[in-house]
């Protein structure tokens, strides 16, 4: 610890100086990979290559790019088929989750109808499981379905995303008993209640849950590797998985990988920003009590 | 369940009447519910459809998806089924020969799990309380800059992580470490170190690690910046002198559900790790079984070898594992010293 010369004042200004550089190299650290991979999408060949290694790009170009679509120019899957898997895959995952989450978070916090402790009480102990654990039941279940090959193979196995509705659930909490009580009172049905009172009040909530459902089917290479039999019923993710084997050993695709990792990776990062302060909020409650 | 209070849904009192529930057929469903308590259950569960209905479309994908699968894991772990003819019950043949001969697993698996999870997921939860415990001490306007550039990496998920440290971490000289030590003359040789099995493993834990600071790290963040300021003014007076002091008696307590969260989420994606060392060198499995974790034995097994009762006996031991685990830190951080339980 500081001697404290002086003022309490003082001390916590040196103190926070000093954090503040700690956390701004840490920050640097985190980060640098990630400015790494916006020059290397940009890097011609001949700067890809070159030793001693650059870090920046010096002439930035759209040649990486032209070589991502120019892989699939004589496949039988146009990149831009994947591209438009995932688009769907996680539009409509956001939009179920999201939805079904909600649903299900209302009643478990405001109703307390039979086996709701009991219920919450198992959502989360899986929260503390990951269904990686177990996906060759999993899989079993996915073909006895008969959602094999199917969008809905892709999508239903991530709407069941027990950490949603935890945090609705959580956030739900807040709302106090009497707002909900003064609404049906004044005759509002329970869908109108939820609607009406319950949504837009936990706005931050279904935010951060919609986050990160974008994020589970946006990068999700599992569903395709097991599930998905056609090549064009294939997300984008997947099919960066299959360009990058092998990798390490050759550096031919590296410019290309880089972009199409850009690709996977800027809208998770836009979504973030743009939501936050939302997300903090809803972390506020996230407490496992 | 007895303790819940009046069976009337939706908190509404009966005089009032209640819009969303028929009031005649509940008044005689109620008196004829003195006699049975099964049918004073059922009636309940009459009373409240709507909320069952609303919570149905999750409980339909969650049953099907996570519920089942777990328990199918548990009956198939005690059987032999190769996918093809139906599974034939065993017994405890598949643990005994996980834990007695299963060299692979017991060699390799077992070992590296405990290595990449004894530092991953306490080193990267640390990581985590610090790096949020220093940005709120942070001015306002520059904590959400500092959260960003941590969160950040975890949101290069999967694949794209990998993409991102590979030319780093390259085994040529063209590869970003290498170059940068040959030139500060710390090596004398390029290091393989992705391929080479004795360095994977490190390769593994840093990339993770890196990308460990996640929603559990952003949840520690927002309940270090909820604690009520009165309790450190409090706590000066009560004469807490040093920075250490308030963060053991004041930080931690205050924010032990958040702690909670955050160790469950550390534990889970700890666990779950599996692909990294195979998007890293490339190889499956990785290269002398070096970054070989219990999830790619299940993977190994499950989708390569077709013994699927094996691999979900496996399973079964991970989510064994993962039980004891979050047990551990609910012990240390649940909510359950103030009634003396």
């Amino acid at each position: 610890m500081k001697i404290r010369i002086g003022s309490r004042r003082l001390a916590i200004d040196g103190f926070r100086i000093a954090v503040g550089v700690v956390l701004s190299v840490m920050a640097l650290f985190m980060l640098l990979p990630i400015v790494y991979l916006f020059n290397h999408a940009f890097k011609p060949y001949h700067e890809l290559f070159v030793y001693p290694p650059r870090f920046f790009v010096r002439e930035p170009s759209l040649q990486n790019f032209n070589e991502l679509a120019g892989v699939t120019a004589r496949a039988t899957v146009p990149m831009v088929r994947y591209l438009f898997n995932s688009v769907l895959i996680s539009g409509l995952a956001v939009a179920l989750v999201t939805a079904v989450s909600a649903l299900c978070a209302y009643p478990l916090s405001k109703h307390r109808f039979p086996g709701s402790k009991w219920l919450f009480g198992l959502i989360i102990l899986t929260l503390m499981f990951a269904p990686e654990v177990v996906q060759i039941p999993r899989y079993l279940v996915v073909s006895r379905l008969g959602i094999m090959n199917t969008y809905f193979g892709h999508i239903l196995p991530l709407v069941a995303m027990p950490i949603g509705v935890f945090l609705l659930k959580q956030f739900i909490d807040q709302i106090p008993d009497a707002l909900l009580e003064a609404a049906r009172i004044d005759g509002a049905h329970e869908a109108v209640v939820f609607f009406r009172i319950v949504v837009p009040i936990c706005m931050p909530a279904v935010a951060t849950v919609a986050i990160l459902a974008f994020q589970s089917a946006w990068g999700n290479t599992e569903t395709s590797a097991l599930y998905m039999l056609d090549e064009e019923m294939k997300s984008f993710a997947f099919f960066l998985s299959t360009l990058t084997n092998n990798l390490s050993n050759n550096v031919a695709m590296q410019g290309a990988a880089a972009v199409a990792a850009l690709i996977l990776f800027v809208p998770n990062l836009v979504l973030f920003v743009i939501l936050q302060s939302k997300v903090i909020a809803t972390m506020a409650h996230s407490g496992i009590k | 369940m007895s303790s819940k209070g009046p069976a009337v849904p939706f908190g509404a009192s009966p005089e009032r009447g209640l819009p969303a529930v028929a009031g005649g057929e509940r008044t005689e469903t109620r008196t004829r519910a003195r006699a049975n308590p099964v049918v004073r259950l059922l009636a309940d569960i009459w009373a409240w459809r709507l909320s069952y209905l609303f919570i149905a479309p999750f409980m339909l994908c969650f049953t099907a998806f996570i519920v089942v699968p777990v328990l199918a894991a548990v009956a198939l772990s005690f059987t032999y089924y190769n996918a093809i003819e139906p599974p034939r019950f065993i017994g405890w043949q598949n643990f005994q020969y996980l834990i007695s001969q299963d060299l692979l697993f017991l060699k390799h698996a077992l070992p590296n799990t405990f290595k990449f999870a004894l530092i991953v997921g306490p080193g990267g939860y640390v990581a985590a309380f610090l790096l949020a415990w220093m940005i709120a001490q942070m001015p306002q306007a520059l904590r959400k800059w500092f959260a960003l550039a941590m969160y950040t990496p975890s949101l290069t998920i999967g694949i794209a992580m990998s993409i991102v440290w590979l030319p780093l971490l390259t085994g040529d000289r063209i590869g970003y470490l290498n170059s940068i030590l040959l030139k500060l003359g710390l090596i004398d040789v390029p290091k393989l170190w992705v391929t080479d099995p004795s360095l994977l493993m490190n390769s593994m834990i840093v990339v993770t690690l890196w990308s460990s600071m996640g929603v559990g790290f952003l949840a520690m963040l927002a309940g270090l910046l909820n604690i009520n300021p009165e309790y450190y003014e409090a706590a000066r007076i009560d004469g807490i002198r040093s920075r250490l002091q308030e963060i053991w008696y004041i930080t931690i307590p205050a924010m032990k559900p958040q702690m909670l969260f955050g160790a469950v989420m550390a534990i889970v994606t700890t666990f779950k790790t599996g692909a990294i060392g195979v998007e890293l060198s490339g190889q499956n499995p990785t290269p002398e079984y070096a970054g070989h974790l219990i999830i790619n034995h299940i993977e190994d097994y499950g989708f390569i070898r077709f013994e699927m009762g094996y691999a979900a006996a496996v399973s079964v031991f991970l989510l064994v594992l993962m039980y004891l685990s979050n047990k551990l830190s609910w012990n240390l951080f649940g909510e359950k010293g103030d009634d003396g339980r």
